[in-house]
């Protein structure tokens, strides 16, 4: 962290532009009673990795799934270039999709499944047995036409419908949780794999998924998703370090989040005044709230230092340590080491306890910290997120 | 499992033992009996002397009873066909039903295997019969219609004639439909719903409307539920025996007919094995056919 860094509460989203590739407007979903998709106003561009982030059940996949045209919203449109979909057929639809089972047909050869899409448009034979070994080519499956879909592994059956989809140059392409059948070393390489993939054709991608890390790491820009409402819209590192809820601050990434009330709110400073942190919280900027109302403070465990306090030592000053805004006293009750880093669980004052990461910068950790140490914890008076619901 | 049957090998013959004395009491050896029987020749009304002849199967090979085999055949292919046909959207119908819709489905689908077979058949006459509820019906529609010609000033067209619904093959192949349905639509329904519902959505998705997709993709995928369907509805058909014997005519008699008269009215078990071995024979066939295609269908996934 520079001193350069942001002090607003929040980020504005990114810009809107004029002619959006496809558009939500106020789809709301119900299955008999239950709410699956609740007004959802969304727009994407053109050329744009978008995610769709949720838990399971939040109605991602029956947004997708709508723009597929496997479902009918019960009540808003669903534009593509600004024209309503709602009388297309899946099979009149300018998008294709990427299965969360891959659904690569068991009886055709690698080859006729890629060719499928091009035979139901009527395209010649001959352009389709260029096109098919492009996209073979495209995906890394070069030499595989002739393969039947069991004698390959999960990674290239999902190649397989990559390259089936892409055949069909569709204006979108949907992927359903793509990466969540493969083991994390291939979720690793796909992950890297399908950006580039993009950036090459160049057609804007949908991807549905539950995991924020693989949100994070691949989309240009993300909805998160609640029970059916879309909660907030913006590119992952607002995600991450300027949520709008609790909710998000909760969902993307790992954070101690504290209740607490709102005392001093002005443009370039404000304090909450948590019952959990013996300090009150020190902000070096506004949060525009009404003084005396309930807020949260979303703390990363990566912002926090900390510092060995040993017998009558006194707290870090500012100079000593540059996140000295805000200091409190604790006590080291638990350690994770993970290899790159360990997480430490260290107990406030008043018994809450927080979690902090260190990265194991060298191979012997020289300030030792140990089980039941006592320690000071500090943070940038701009790292927490002040949250208002 | 195996470990443990292994490990106890008295408990485990305690329990095998009743029954497979029992299919060897009941089964295997008067199955054998008969098999030796093709091989006999009558020498009195009760007395059958086992001379390693093959008159029996000379016989049975003779055009006569190969025109009854060739003619059950199609009775019994016709039958499997139309099943097929029938029983094929029925399935898909069940697969894709709610939930709830689904068990009611399934419930009336299996509701005839509650009443007996003859009284299933008898039924069937009352329906079928000249003075039955299809003529009554289609007599009712006549009269009208005559009825409505006079009024607008045409002629009358004059008494109805009933239809003969009875007693010819057309009846035989009607009743063997109606009373196989079940084993058709159960195996086909089990293979439509395990279905990976995906698939069919990734035709769709992939430009295919909804007959290609059932085309391309459906029914190449559901081949072997569509074999099992075959082959149970193929083989009691081409044995079947109460139907064509109340339902044909003179000339409906199918294969199992003309066994049960070999055995009862013309006394003459031996020629009746040998039939009874040659539809074995056939019914082999074809489940080495089915097994054929299920192994080829397995290994393509």
């Amino acid at each position: 962290m520079t001193d350069a860094s942001p002090t607003q509460a929040t980020k504005p989203n990114t810009v809107v532009k004029p002619n959006p590739i496809i558009s939500f407007e106020k789809i709301t979903k119900r299955f008999g009673k239950t709410v699956a998709v609740d007004n959802v106003s969304l727009q994407i561009q053109e050329g744009e990795f978008f995610a769709l982030l949720g838990p399971s059940g939040c109605g991602k996949t029956t947004l997708l799934r709508m723009l597929a045209g496997f479902e009918t919203p019960s009540e808003g449109r669903i534009l593509i270039d600004g024209k309503d979909i709602a009388p297309l057929p899946p099979n009149k639809r300018p998008v294709n999709m990427v299965f969360q089972s891959y659904a690569v047909f068991p009886h055709m050869k690698v080859s006729e499944n890629v060719a499928y899409g091009l035979k139901m448009d009527g395209v010649a034979g001959s352009e389709i047995k260029t096109r098919v070994a492009e996209a073979l080519e495209l995906v890394k499956l070069d030499g595989y036409g002739d393969r039947m879909p069991d004698q390959l592994s999960g990674g290239q059956r999902q190649r397989v419908a990559l390259a089936r989809a892409l055949v069909k140059r569709p204006r979108v392409l949907l992927l359903d949780e793509p990466l969540s059948a493969l083991d994390a070393k291939l979720r690793d390489q796909m992950r890297s794999e399908l950006t580039s993939l993009q950036e090459k054709v160049g057609i804007t991608f949908i991807m549905v998924t539950h995991d924020q890390d693989e949100a994070l790491a691949i989309a240009t820009r993300c909805a998160v998703m609640n029970r059916g409402v879309l909660t907030q819209v913006a590119t992952p590192a607002d995600l991450y370090e300027f949520p709008n809820s609790r909710f998000v601050a909760d969902f993307v990434g790992s954070v101690n989040m504290f209740e607490g009330v709102l005392e001093k709110d002005e443009p370039n400073e404000a304090q909450v005044r948590c019952a959990e942190i013996a300090a009150p919280v020190y902000l070096d900027h506004g949060v525009t709230g009404a003084r005396g109302s309930t807020v949260w403070v979303a703390l990363r465990p990566e912002k926090i230092e900390m510092h060995k306090r040993g017998e009558g030592s006194e707290a870090p000053k500012m100079e000593d340590a540059p996140a000295g805004a805000n200091v409190v006293p604790g006590t080291i009750r638990d350690i994770v080491y993970l290899g790159s880093e360990t997480i430490f669980e260290i107990e406030l004052e008043g018994g809450r306890r927080v979690k902090t990461f260190r990265s194991n910068l060298t191979r012997y950790d020289q300030e030792d910290f140990t089980w039941d140490e006592p320690v000071w914890l500090a943070w940038h008076a701009c790292s927490p997120a002040v949250l208002l619901s | 499992m195996e470990q443990s049957w292994k490990q106890a090998k008295a408990a485990f013959a305690a329990i095998a033992v009743p029954p497979v004395a029992w299919l060897v009491l009941f089964f295997l050896v008067p199955l054998a009996v008969i098999w030796a029987y093709t091989f006999g020749e009558n020498v009195g009304p009760t007395t059958i002397d086992f001379t390693g002849t093959f008159a029996n199967y000379a016989r049975a090979l003779e055009p006569l009873y190969l025109d009854i085999f060739g003619k059950s055949l199609i009775i019994a292919g016709l039958t499997t066909l139309l099943c097929l046909i029938v029983g094929f959207p029925v399935a898909l119908a069940i697969a894709f039903a709610g939930p709830k819709l689904k068990s009611w489905l399934l419930l009336a689908i299996m509701l005839p295997f509650w009443t007996n077979l003859l009284i299933r058949t008898f039924a069937l006459i009352a329906v079928l019969r000249e003075q039955g509820y299809v003529n009554f019906a289609l007599e009712w529609l006549w009269n009208n219609a005559s009825g409505f010609m006079t009024l607008i000033g045409l002629q009358p067209l004059g008494d109805y004639e009933p239809l003969t619904l009875l007693y010819n093959n057309t009846a035989v192949v009607v009743g063997l439909v109606y009373v196989h349905l079940p084993f058709m639509v159960l195996p086909l329904y089990s293979a439509l719903d395990r279905m990976d519902r995906s698939l069919m959505e990734a035709s769709l998705d992939l430009g295919a409307g909804h007959m290609r997709t059932i085309w391309s993709v459906v029914v190449p995928l559901a081949a072997p539920g569509i074999a099992s369907g075959i082959l149970i509805t193929f083989i009691p058909a081409l044995g079947a025996y109460l139907t064509p014997d109340l339902l044909g005519g003179t000339d409906s008699q199918m294969i199992a007919n003309v066994i049960e008269r070999q055995f009862k009215r013309a006394n003459d078990w031996p020629f009746g094995a040998a039939l009874s071995f040659l539809l074995m024979y056939l019914t082999f066939i074809a489940i080495a056919a089915q097994a054929f295609i299920q192994r080829k269908a397995e290994r393509r996934g």
